[in-house]
Order: C-alpha cells, then structure tokens, then sequence
C-alpha cells in the first residue's frame, strides 16, 4: 500500500513537472508555430540566478529568479523571433536551437560547466506524515503548485478578455489579427508567461535535486517536447495533459519494467513520441487550424 | 558538348580541388596543424551527408549524429583486436569477440549498418512532414543515445571503448571527403533527387504532378544515413576511442550549425559552411590560448569558441537564412551560359 502511494505521488509529481515545462512550450507553438528549444536556457536562467542570490531573504531570490526569466523570455523574442515572425516553422526552429545553444554556452563562459550544489528550500526536504503513509513535503508542493498554475493559467485563457485573444491568436493568427487582436502584445504576452513557468518549474527543480547545472533546462525540455508532440502540437490542453502522461509514463516504468530494462525507460518514452507521430500524427488532442491550407 | 558537360560537372570538380588543396597544404604542416585539418575533413564529410537529406528534402534532421555513433561503433567492434575486447567486453557475443576485420571492411559495415538503420527509422518517419519529421528525427537521437550508453555488453555503457586501429589520417579523411562529395554530387543530379528537390519546394504540387514524395526521402534519408556513419567511422578511427557522449547533442549542434551557416540549400554550401567554421573555430582556439604581447598573455576566455559560433548561427538564419552559399552551387567562371 505504501509503495503504490508513493508510486502514486512520484508520478503526480513528475507529471506535474512535466505538464508545466510542456505547457510554455505548447503556448508558444500555439501563438508562432515556434518550437522553443531556449525555453529550456530559462530554467537555467532562473536557477542560476537562484544560485547568485542565495542567502538572500526568500521572497527576493524567489522575485530574482522569475524575474530573469521573464525577461529573457521577452527578450528571445525581441531580438531572435520577432525578426523571423511568419518565416517557415523549419527557420524558426534552427533559430531557438541556435539560440538555446548559445545561452548554454555563454554561461559556460561566465560560470564553468561543471555542476554546483545549492541547498535550496532544504525544510522541503523533509517527510511529513500523512494517514499513516510517510510523503516528502516536497512532493505535494510540487503537486500544489503544478495544480494551481494549471488552474490560474486556464482561468486566465478562458476567462479573460487577454486570454481569449491568445487562444484566438492560437488557431488563426491571421484572422486574430484581422479582427483587432494586437500581434506584437499577445506574443510577449505568451513568451512572458512561457517565462513564469519556467521560472516556477526550475525553483521546484532546484529544491528537489539541488544542483544547477547549464544542462538542467535542455534536460527537461527534450522530455516535455515529447509531452507537447503527444497531446497534440499547438493544443494548450494537450500540451498540459501530454506533459502529465509523459511523467506517469516513465515513472510507472521505472516501477514496473525488469532492473536491466530500466535504464532503458527513456528509450521507450521516445518511441512512443514515434509512435504516436505516426498513427495520430496530429497528437492525441488535435489542434483546430493547424492543418495547412493550399 | 564537352564543354556542357563540364559545366555540368564544374561544382564537383571545383569541390574536390578545394579539398585536395586542402589536404595537401596541411600535408606539409606539423602534426597538430594536420590533426586539427583531419577532424575539419570528417566533420566536412557529416555535413556533406546531412546535407544529403536535408538540402534535397527541405526537412530538418537532428538524426544524423545517431548514424555516426551507429557507424562509429560497429567499426570499432569489428576493427579491435580480440584482446581488447575480453578485457573491455567480456559478455560480446562470440561471433564480435572474435572478429578482427581489416580497416576498410570495417568501415564500410559501419557505414552498411547506419545505413540500415537509416532504412528502419525512415520507412515509417519519411511520411512525416515539417516540424513533426524532425521531432521525429530527434527522437531517433535520443533513443540511439540511451540504447549505445546503457546496452552494457556490447558497447560498454558509458565507458569509453579504447584500443581503436587509429588509421584516419589526413589523405584518409581527404580521400573519403572526396568520395561523400562525389556521392553527394552524384546522388543529387539523379532523376529521383529532382523530384525530391520538387517536393520540398511545394509538397502539395510535387505530389498533384505524381511525385511519391515517401519513396525519394527514404532514398535520400538512407545515403545521408551511410555517409553520416562514415563520418562516424572515421571521428572513431581519428580519436581511437568510442565514447556514447560524443555522439550527442554538442556534435550535433556543430553539425548543423555548418550546414546552416554554409547554406542548406546546396552541395557548395555544405562544403563551406564546414571549411569556414572550421578555420574560425580554429582561430577561437587560438585566442583561447592567447597571444604574448610584451610578456603579458592576452587569452580570450574558455569556451568563447561555442559561444561565438552559436552567435554566428544565429545571425545567420537571422539575416541570411540562405546561408553563405544562398542556396546556389559553385558556377561556372568563364562566361554565361548562353
């Protein structure tokens, strides 16, 4: 009983990550048909800078750390993919390689690439009892969190009058655009809370493996590519809910495969992403207007 | 007439004698120098065989380092001496524990088996278009990845494989250079890569004129795939080591950032963008190391390398997606085509 509980919340807990990470980048494709490899550089951003400000009041390393990678989220897209806005997804996705790669590798200018330990949020760390079955405090504020941003995000898309231009702006740009929706502002907009959540997803991952490294956030994000492919590239839904069952997925089978095929699960989760590619090549929650027109 | 063909030809030929001049100006230079034009003339012949399937198809792949380390490996197993091999691998099946197969034989199985798997990934892959190919095709990164780092008996997991034949010098790298080049010119003056080139201009007409788009991928994705592990090959035979993670994603940045700065559209351009990039990575290296000036060292910081040549991609799809080269092949100098 206690083993399925924790199975249980491990796979919450890392779907829920997952499902944060697949969400920016679900919403950026959605807005700009842009596969965001550097959304990866605003995890790292923001841990990184949660490593700089360490031993500061909590609020204000918390305040840093979302506030680097908000603007460098608005700023990727200023300088890299605003130029390129309406060129073909092929272009668009050699320059967020290009970019992510260059972020990576401009901090391993300033700091070095080795790994540094940061004792983030250690009174995280500990294990609370609850009903008889020991969790760690971790786990359920991941959980916590990962709920309410999915909440909050979804209340904003649906309830309000910005949220509903993004979505609009999601399934016809053009015809957003056509009908009063501001082009420039709906994409900062999306970048700016691609930005949040990355910020959101690498505190939690800083405080549960406690190491900042400049690899952290490509990491994350090539295993939340496959989330957002999954549910469905340019759903906001899918993107959520690919991210999820992506997380599950290699949880449940690092608990259920046989040791020596364990080191494999990655492999498996991969030829998944194919698989699905070629049977609902447009994902399990299909997008509306994604389909090219001639 | 002979001057038509000639003309026709003049990409190839200009190609190859830019290589050749290559390999014989560092035949003459110290042994660091020459390492140094060796490993820019395998990394030419990754690029020539990116370039196969990306110039002609229009689609991006992230898959080809997988063919390299594919390449990479089977050489290796095949081509150690025996002994090594029970010391490093003691569980190989017995038929690889055994097999102690000559330098070219060896390469050509390694460039035989990425080419396979070229044929098994692509079969289903090929139907896949734009965005969701490449995806795919990093996909097939991936899993290679985890499956060469972690399949313990064969490869060795994430330890290195030592004891390699070390055979890839200078004119052997120039002479297979010469071959991916002539391969890749070959190839893409074929009918089928014509009408690949159709397809990736405009998918739907390509296929409304009868163009079966699948089959002319799957050929283009597996010649890229056998001059991909080629490359894979001679990088193992160049080092003398195998390890899984330098068949990941800082080679594959490399390799695509040649191609995109060169210019994905044309044969000239891949060439390019792998000489240019590798003389510039070159100088980097350099000032990494820095300059005496009266006494005082003057090092650029470690690392500025990648940074720079990232920065250069970057600007490059920025301002010239067509890369150096702008899509066109080395012309004919001597008056217009009438």
């Amino acid at each position: 009983m206690d083993r399925i509980v924790q199975t249980i919340v491990d796979a919450v807990s890392v779907g829920g990550l997952y499902a944060l990470t697949a969400l920016g980048i679900g919403l950026i494709f959605g807005v700009m048909r842009l596969i965001n490899f550097a959304h990866g550089e605003l995890i790292m951003a923001t841990g990184y800078t949660l490593l700089a400000l360490f031993g500061l009041p909590l609020p204000l390393v918390l305040f840093g750390g979302l506030a680097i990678a908000v603007l460098l989220a608005l700023a990727t897209e200023r300088v890299a993919f605003r130029p390129l806005r309406g060129a073909d997804p092929a272009t668009l996705l050699i320059s967020s390689f290009a970019l992510s790669f260059f972020l990576q590798k401009t901090l391993i200018l300033f700091v070095d690439s080795r790994p540094k330990g940061i004792d983030f949020l250690p009174e995280l760390g500990r294990q609370i009892e609850i009903a008889g079955i020991r969790l760690q405090a971790l786990q359920l504020v991941i959980i916590l969190v990962s709920g309410v941003l999915l909440v909050g995000l979804t209340w904003f898309l649906r309830a309000t009058r910005f949220g509903l231009q993004m979505r609009a702006a999601a399934e016809d740009f053009r015809m957003a655009r056509v009908l009063g929706v501001r082009a420039n502002r709906v994409i900062a907009t999306a970048f700016a809370i691609s930005g949040l959540l990355a910020a959101a997803v690498s505190c939690l991952v800083v405080a549960q493996t406690g190491i900042v490294q400049p690899r952290m956030g490509l990491q994350l994000v090539i295993i939340a590519f496959v989330g957002t492919v999954i549910g469905g590239l340019g759903s906001l839904t899918g993107a959520a809910i690919g991210g999820f069952l992506v997380g599950l997925a290699t949880i449940l089978l690092q608990a259920l495969l046989p040791p020596d095929l364990r080191v494999f699960r990655e492999a498996f989760v991969f030829v998944a992403v194919v698989l699905v590619l070629l049977f609902r090549p447009q994902g399990l929650f299909p997008a509306r207007g994604l389909k090219e027109r001639i | 007439m002979g001057r038509d063909l000639l003309r026709r030809l003049w990409p190839l030929i200009a190609l190859v004698v830019i290589v050749l001049a290559v390999a014989l100006v560092f035949s003459f230079a110290p042994a660091v120098p020459q390492r140094r034009a060796t490993q820019a003339l395998i990394n030419l012949i990754a690029v020539v065989g990116l370039y196969v399937f990306v110039g002609n198809s229009g689609v991006l792949s992230f898959g080809n380092v997988a063919f390299m380390a594919v390449g990479a490996y089977v050489s290796a197993l095949l081509t150690m001496k025996a002994a090594a091999k029970s010391v490093f691998l003691p569980d190989l099946p017995s038929f690889i524990a055994a097999a102690e197969w000559p330098n070219l034989p060896g390469a050509m199985a390694g460039g035989v088996a990425a080419a396979l798997l070229a044929l098994v990934v692509g079969w289903p892959l090929m139907r896949l278009s734009g965005i969701s190919a490449s995806i795919a095709t990093f996909a097939v990164l991936v899993v290679t990845y985890v499956v060469l780092g972690n399949w313990t008996t064969v490869t060795g997991g994430q330890n290195s494989l030592m004891g390699l034949p070390i055979y890839a010098g200078l004119w052997t790298a120039a002479t297979w250079a010469v071959a991916a080049i002539a391969i890749a010119f070959a190839y893409q003056e074929t009918r089928s890569a014509l009408l690949l080139r159709a397809s990736r201009e405009d998918e739907a007409a390509a296929a409304a004129s009868g163009v079966h788009m699948v089959r002319h991928r799957l050929i283009a994705f597996v010649i890229s795939g056998f001059l991909s592990g080629i490359a894979g090959v001679l990088l193992a035979h160049f080092l003398g080591t195998v390890r899984v993670e330098t068949f990941y994603l800082d080679l594959t940045f490399l390799i695509v950032a040649m191609l995109v700065i060169g210019g994905m559209g044309s044969l000239s351009g891949a060439v390019a963008g792998a000489l240019v990039i590798a003389a510039l990575t070159e100088l980097l290296r350099q000032a990494e190391v820095g300059v005496d000036v009266g006494g005082v060292t003057l090092a650029a910081p470690a690392g500025l390398g990648d940074a720079i040549l990232a920065l250069i991609m970057l600007l490059i799809i920025l301002f010239r997606p067509k890369g150096i080269a702008g899509g066109r092949e080395i012309s004919w100098p001597f008056g217009r085509h009438e």
